[in-house]
């Protein structure tokens, strides 16, 4: 409970500050040594250099979320410097040419990579919530345990939760809240398809090629189908979630959003 | 073992040795005339006119659907996510040579896989490669084979126990400069260019002696001072054409009769803000026409004049022979990343035709020289363009049939990007290109497995056909995702590809209907390609990490 009490107060801060980015980074930059224009900087570094191979948001490389601060090899700051500076020998991670300040500053944008990237501060932000009194209503009235599952407790139908705390930022976590169809991400999007024999499957898509698909149905089977045995297959474009919007005062959405980013995941 | 057969033994081994001796050397005669052997793979393309074309027909549509795996050949390592196993395989007279990436060559049983020698270059730390420690394979002639290494050596190999015969570090890897193509054989010279457009290098096309490494010509794909094309380089500070890259990714082609060795060119540099470099900036993003004994410019045309897009002209030219307009003609046909195929003369250069072979919004079509009407740029909140940063189609081949006279291009179809404009400052070793374009399909590296969850209007993968003479369509297999693979097309009327779903299939080259395919488990990231050995046809292609190859079920 201490933790996310601690974590509450620390985005309540950091949103008082947050408008514009100098600002914001100033906040962030305290806990890590950084200056603003040194994120701000790692940030144009970032986009010219590593984005190329690692996405803008720094997952693109199997195993590697930049992000989440989830690396292959090193943890320290100290380390990355030197990872970026020298590369990774024999992988595909290239030496290059930056200054010692120039490395750190790229290490500075990654250590805020999620805050910066989601703008956190540059929404409108209302403070979070109470998590214990969001649990509540998470498992109560909102009847989220319904289709979603928290550490390893309720249905796959929807979004494993667990670590939603971890990978979803605030702004997206609201608007999931409000407008559940504008915000699904791609492996959350609702499929169907109805077989040449007229059975017709619903759940969520989990791949699909030219020739098959693949399908966690509504029985939380995983299925794989033939496309030639399929009479006709897509994406329902709306979210089988339900919007808040009239059902939740606001306050109560505010503590659904304390309990979601308590969630961090089973090792955080 | 008794003498009887003992000296049986020998005979035999004597005979083998006879038929290995008669066909040992690899002349340039043989490359010139590949099509009469085609029982081998003797270039990168298959025949130096850039066809990726089997005459090979013992598949057929009407069997195809009985191939079966006849080898594997595992890398060994897991494969890195940019470590894509790109190479075309070579055959030469039974023997197979290919490379792992980065930079180890093999040389395999190409009827069981098994291996008689590896090489492993030793590559320098300072290597680096914007998308990618990948090689597309091998060059041989007489008894050496020729790799350039990622970390910018050009090394000649003997092809028969796999040792280093010279070894020539030709550029600096430490700024940016790397090999990633397999060398072109013509005559005595082994012609190469770098990769590296990303790193501000100033590109070029050079020949070689094969028997000494010795420089023999350059061409600098950008013009310094004094040289015709330095105009197109208008900035201010006369500075920009030193970092104005212009790479060669993929092997060129050669016309014998014209003496003339064609290569595509790369992006200029930076890539997605053209302030610094007014003007044209020839001869980046162009095809070139060089004369293959002095490397003396015949003509070029410039596919995208001052490209703020990554449109690299990094395909192999495909040239064919037939009538334009009535006329019997010297063509190249060119399918370019910018999302037009092109129809030039390659005795000229002239522009005959441009059409787009998918959705194209950068440009509105051609003026009457050629010269694309363009109609977008990047703008500091960005911009968005068809086809997408990862272009239409890459590096991956196209392929020309001389039977149904089809041009065969892997597309990525309606895919987009949204470009931004930054200011880029350029700096040694450092990549030198502005922001990352955002796209609808990532560029090169999806994850290991081919998951695939997109909407359908992101675009999709294809294999379109063409009709040269008319401009037509003729057919287009698509894909739910796109497609990193080369296409191969045989006598016998098929069409081999596979793509990022991680198949390989074979079409119907006159319909594209599919007739064969297989779950290869890992995205194509490389032309297909075929040979013979004891009058038994195979088919050859890799796939994730490991080396597939295909036969008819005996």
């Amino acid at each position: 409970m201490r933790r996310v009490a601690v974590l509450v107060v620390g985005l309540a801060a950091a949103a008082g500050t947050l408008l514009p980015l100098n600002d914001r980074g100033q906040a962030i930059a305290q806990d890590h040594g950084y200056t603003p224009a040194d994120i701000e900087n790692g940030a144009r570094l970032y986009q010219s250099t590593c984005a190329g191979c690692h996405g803008p948001a720094g997952d693109e490389i199997p195993g590697v979320e930049l992000a989440r601060g989830q690396f292959r090899r090193g943890t320290s700051d100290t380390d990355l410097i030197t990872i970026i500076k020298t590369g990774i020998p024999g992988t595909a991670m290239p030496p290059h040419s930056f200054s010692d300040q120039e490395a750190a500053q790229v290490v500075g944008y990654l250590r805020n990579m999620t805050m910066v990237r989601t703008g956190i501060g540059t929404a409108v932000l209302r403070g979070v919530g109470d998590p214990a009194r969001g649990q509540t209503i998470f498992e109560g009235k909102g009847r989220c345990t319904t289709c979603h599952r928290v550490y390893g407790r309720g249905p796959r139908l929807a979004p494993d939760l667990t670590e939603v705390g971890l990978t979803r930022p605030l702004p997206e976590l609201r608007d999931a809240l409000l407008d559940p169809s504008a915000t699904m991400r791609p492996g959350n999007r609702p499929f169907r398809l109805v077989t040449t024999d007229g059975r017709t499957v619903t759940g969520r898509l989990l791949n699909q090629d030219s020739f098959s698909i693949q399908i966690l149905d509504s029985d939380e089977r995983l299925v794989s189908v033939q496309k030639r045995n399929v009479r006709e297959h897509g994406f329902i474009s709306t979210s089988p979630m339900p919007s808040y919007r009239d059902t939740l005062t606001i306050q109560e959405v505010d503590d659904v959003i304390g309990y979601l980013v308590s969630l961090k995941g089973f090792n955080p | 073992m008794t003498n009887g057969l003992r000296s049986t033994a020998w005979a035999l081994v004597f005979v083998v040795a006879a038929g290995a001796l008669a066909n040992a050397q690899v002349s340039f005669e043989r490359i010139l005339r590949a099509d009469q052997e085609p029982q081998n793979w003797l270039t990168y393309s298959g025949n130096l006119s850039g066809w990726r074309y089997s005459p090979l027909t013992q598949i057929t549509p009407a069997n195809v659907r009985n191939l079966e795996l006849q080898w594997v050949f595992q890398t060994r390592a897991p494969a890195e996510a940019n470590e894509k196993f790109e190479a075309t395989p070579l055959v030469v007279d039974g023997v197979m040579y290919t490379v792992l990436p980065p930079n180890h060559l093999v040389a395999l049983d190409a009827a069981t896989g098994r291996m008689f020698w590896i090489y492993s270059a030793a590559i320098s730390p300072l290597a680096r490669v914007c998308c990618g420690r990948v090689n597309r394979g091998v060059a041989i002639l007489g008894d050496t084979l020729f790799m350039a290494t990622i970390d910018g050596h050009l090394i000649a190999i003997d092809a028969k126990n796999g040792r280093p015969i010279w070894d020539k570090a030709l550029v600096d890897p430490a700024l940016g400069y790397s090999f990633t193509l397999s060398p072109l054989i013509v005559k005595d010279k082994v012609i190469v260019g770098p990769s590296g457009g990303e790193y501000g290098i100033r590109g070029f096309v050079a020949a070689f002696d094969a028997r000494t490494g010795a420089e023999v010509w350059r061409f600098n794909t950008i013009p310094g001072p004094g040289e015709p094309g330095h105009d197109t380089w208008t900035d201010a500070g006369k500075t920009a054409w030193k970092t104005g890259g212009g790479p060669a990714w993929v092997t060129g082609s050669y016309d014998p009769q014209l003496n003339l060795t064609y290569w595509g060119t790369g992006n200029p540099g930076p890539d997605w803000n053209g302030d610094p470099r007014p003007g044209d900036n020839l001869y980046t993003d162009s095809v070139i026409a060089l004369d293959a004994d002095t490397g003396r410019l015949k003509w070029h045309y410039q596919f995208t004049p001052h490209d703020e897009f990554d449109y690299d002209a990094t395909q192999v030219p495909v040239l064919v022979d037939m009538p334009w307009q009535g006329q019997p003609r010297k063509l190249m046909l060119w399918a370019n990343r910018n999302g037009f195929w092109y129809v030039l003369d390659r005795t000229t250069g002239q522009f005959l035709q441009g059409k787009p072979y998918t959705k194209v919004t950068w440009a509105t079509g051609f003026d009457e020289h050629g010269r694309p009407k363009r109609a977008l740029a990047p703008t500091q909140e960005g911009t968005l363009v068809y086809p997408n940063n990862q272009g239409a189609t890459n590096w991956y081949s196209p392929s020309y049939s001389p039977r149904t006279g089809l041009f065969y291009i892997p597309s990525w179809m309606d895919t987009f990007s949204r470009y931004f404009k930054v200011p880029v400052e350029y700096k040694e070793g450092s990549q030198f290109v502005g922001r990352f374009p955002t796209m609808s399909f990532p560029a090169l590296r999806p994850p290991a497995g081919a998951i695939n969850q997109r909407l359908p209007e992101d675009g999709y993968g294809a294999i379109q056909a063409f009709d040269p003479r008319t401009g037509e369509r003729k057919w287009e297999f698509k894909m739910v995702d796109v497609t990193d693979s080369g296409v191969l097309s045989t006598a016998s009327d098929l069409v081999f590809a596979g793509g990022r779903e991680g198949y390989f299939f074979a079409l119907d080259a006159r319909t594209g209907e599919p007739l064969w395919r297989a779950s290869v488990g890992g995205q194509v990231s490389a032309g297909p390609m075929s040979y013979a050995i004891d009058g038994r046809q195979y088919v050859a292609i890799a796939a994730g990490s490991v080396l597939f190859v295909y036969a008819l079920r005996q």
